[in-house]
């Protein structure tokens, strides 16, 4: 038996002991797999693992599971995201066979945001089983063998699993508990909500270390550079669950006209040098949205670079 | 109880623009209750259709008539002698009584007058709110009283999710978070562990998606 839960890249980063540092990408609204690789091209060897999202915003966009086969092929690492919104339990559990079986070894659980959001808010939503639920079916075909009916898995698919936790999402109190629920239900690996108020964060992880999850569980923050005033606004508004603080649009107004992107830089890694010190995390999630190419310096400047090779 | 609302007049008239007699029957079940199904609101239907019909200079025979209940075999047997004198009938009782009425007389023409929407109640005055989904199988007791199935966006069973904001969810400002308010109260309640329990996937076989429903009460079987 191995050492390891799935012998992915992330997990091996993590179980050394190296500060793990995970990209991610957005498929295309369209088959243009040219730009998906351009993409790749960027976040390859900068990264430790890629997450693919699956129908983020509730948008159609190639499937995460075809775009997470396109990173392999860029030899690149992809952690494959699953919500429980477009698939009920036959096809959830049929999805984690077939993408360990093309070689996918990480799988990020989410529920999903609603569809009233996206592309198609006519469609019917699933929701046939849980964020939670969705982690222990992994957990359970992995470890146990076992299908959600009890049925035997042949081969079993050894997946590295991974949960979102929205720190700022409320209520607050409850929010270490949720994260708590699933380290216990499955998760091997977290990547949070985008952090910008970094105090409230703080508050956070000091209740999660105190609680010990950070032994049970990988925590990775959740970091995405602001590009805009617009973007910050638009996220402290309009965006459920995010909380940007005043402070930080203040910061980014204040570097005046075509120094905005360079400040929102500034301030993403100014976060990444103080979660390298943050006790109970274990890396971060850069989730550089639709600005994949400012990722090489990003984790230049961040002083992440190179990766570890375990 | 079931809750529903009119369909636009504009559907309506499209429905019978073709018939020349056309009877409106109400239920006084559900649909009274809600304002939008009783005989108050036959009467209202069946003058809109006529004065509709007058301004577009056509001529229409319009009745009017109230059932005790659409969902009782007893009552839509009412209609029976009456109904084949029409050319069309509008049913303003949830989608059951349309059905029934279609069942019982083959030869009808049945139209829905209104759009049944859920099971609920009225929180207050004109305004009425989801409660059930009708899962087959209550679990409100996990939830402090309250069913995430039916109120949350996601039916979510173990948790808020990260979409929850200052006790909103996220599909709307309008729509209240409903796992914000389950988790305060079983907090309140000194409850939290209950929370904290696993809840695993849920049998929808209960539910729609296991096929069509019927219930059978052996001892009232004749």
């Amino acid at each position: 038996m191995s050492e390891f839960k799935s012998g992915s890249n992330l997990e091996k980063v993590l179980k050394a002991g190296h500060f793990a540092f995970t990209g991610e990408c957005g498929p295309p609204m369209g088959a243009n797999v040219g730009h998906l690789r351009q993409k790749a091209s960027y976040l390859k060897g900068h990264v430790d693992a890629v997450n693919i999202t699956d129908n983020q915003t509730a948008v159609v966009r190639m499937s995460s599971w075809a775009a997470s086969l396109i990173m392999l092929q860029e030899g690149i690492e992809p952690n494959f995201q699953m919500v429980c919104r477009d698939r009920n339990r036959l096809a959830i559990q049929s999805d984690i066979l077939g993408i360990y079986s093309h070689g996918i070894r990480n799988m990020l659980c989410l529920s999903g945001d609603h569809q009233k959001f996206g592309n198609h808010p006519e469609a019917k939503n699933v929701f046939d089983i849980d964020s939670m639920q969705l982690i222990h079916t992994a957990k359970t075909m992995r470890d146990e063998g076992k299908f959600l009916n009890g049925q035997d898995v042949d081969v079993r698919p050894e997946l590295f699993i991974g949960a979102a936790s929205n720190p700022f999402a409320e209520p607050f109190e409850f929010r270490v508990h949720r994260l708590a629920k699933k380290i216990s239900a499955g998760a091997d690996f977290i990547q949070t909500q985008c952090i910008y108020n970094m105090e409230k964060f703080r508050e956070f992880m000091k209740r999660a270390v105190d609680m010990g999850l950070h032994e049970k569980c990988y925590i990775l923050a959740g970091v995405t550079p602001m590009k805009s005033v617009g973007m910050a606004r638009y996220m402290a508004k309009s965006v459920p669950g995010m909380d940007v603080p005043e402070s930080l649009i203040k910061r980014l107004r204040g570097a005046g006209k075509g120094a905005v992107a360079e400040e929102g830089i500034r301030f993403a890694i100014e976060q990444i040098e103080k979660f390298k010190e943050m006790e109970g995390i274990a890396g971060v999630h850069l989730m550089a949205i639709e600005w994949e190419h400012r990722v090489p310096e990003i984790t230049e400047r961040a002083g992440v670079l190179p990766r570890p090779t375990v | 109880m079931i809750v529903a609302e009119q369909k636009p007049i504009k559907e309506l008239l499209e429905m019978v623009k073709d018939f020349k007699k056309v009877l409106i029957i109400g239920c006084k079940g559900c649909v009274t209750v809600c304002n939008v199904g009783g005989s108050k609101e036959v009467a209202i239907l069946a003058s809109t259709l006529r004065i509709a019909a007058r301004k577009n200079g056509k001529e229409i025979a319009v009745e009017e008539y109230t059932l005790e209940r659409q969902c009782d075999p007893e009552y839509v047997g009412e209609m029976e002698g009456i109904i084949d004198d029409y050319e069309a009938v509008i049913s303003i009782a949830c989608g059951v009584g349309p059905q029934f009425l279609s069942e019982r007389f083959p030869s009808a023409k049945v139209f829905p007058g209104v759009n049944t929407k859920f099971m609920g109640g009225a929180i207050e005055h004109g305004v009425w709110s989801e409660r059930c989904a009708g899962c087959g199988e209550c679990v409100v007791h996990y939830f402090g009283g309250i069913c995430p199935i039916a109120r949350c966006s996601k039916s979510l069973l173990n948790g808020p999710c990260g979409g929850s904001d200052h006790g909103k969810c996220e599909i709307s400002g309008d729509v209240d978070c409903i796992w914000d308010i389950i988790v305060r109260k079983m907090m309140d309640q000194g409850r939290l562990d209950e929370l904290l329990e696993f809840k695993p996937p849920k049998s929808w076989i209960t539910a729609r998606d296991g096929g069509p429903r019927q219930l059978i009460k052996e001892e009232l079987v004749i």
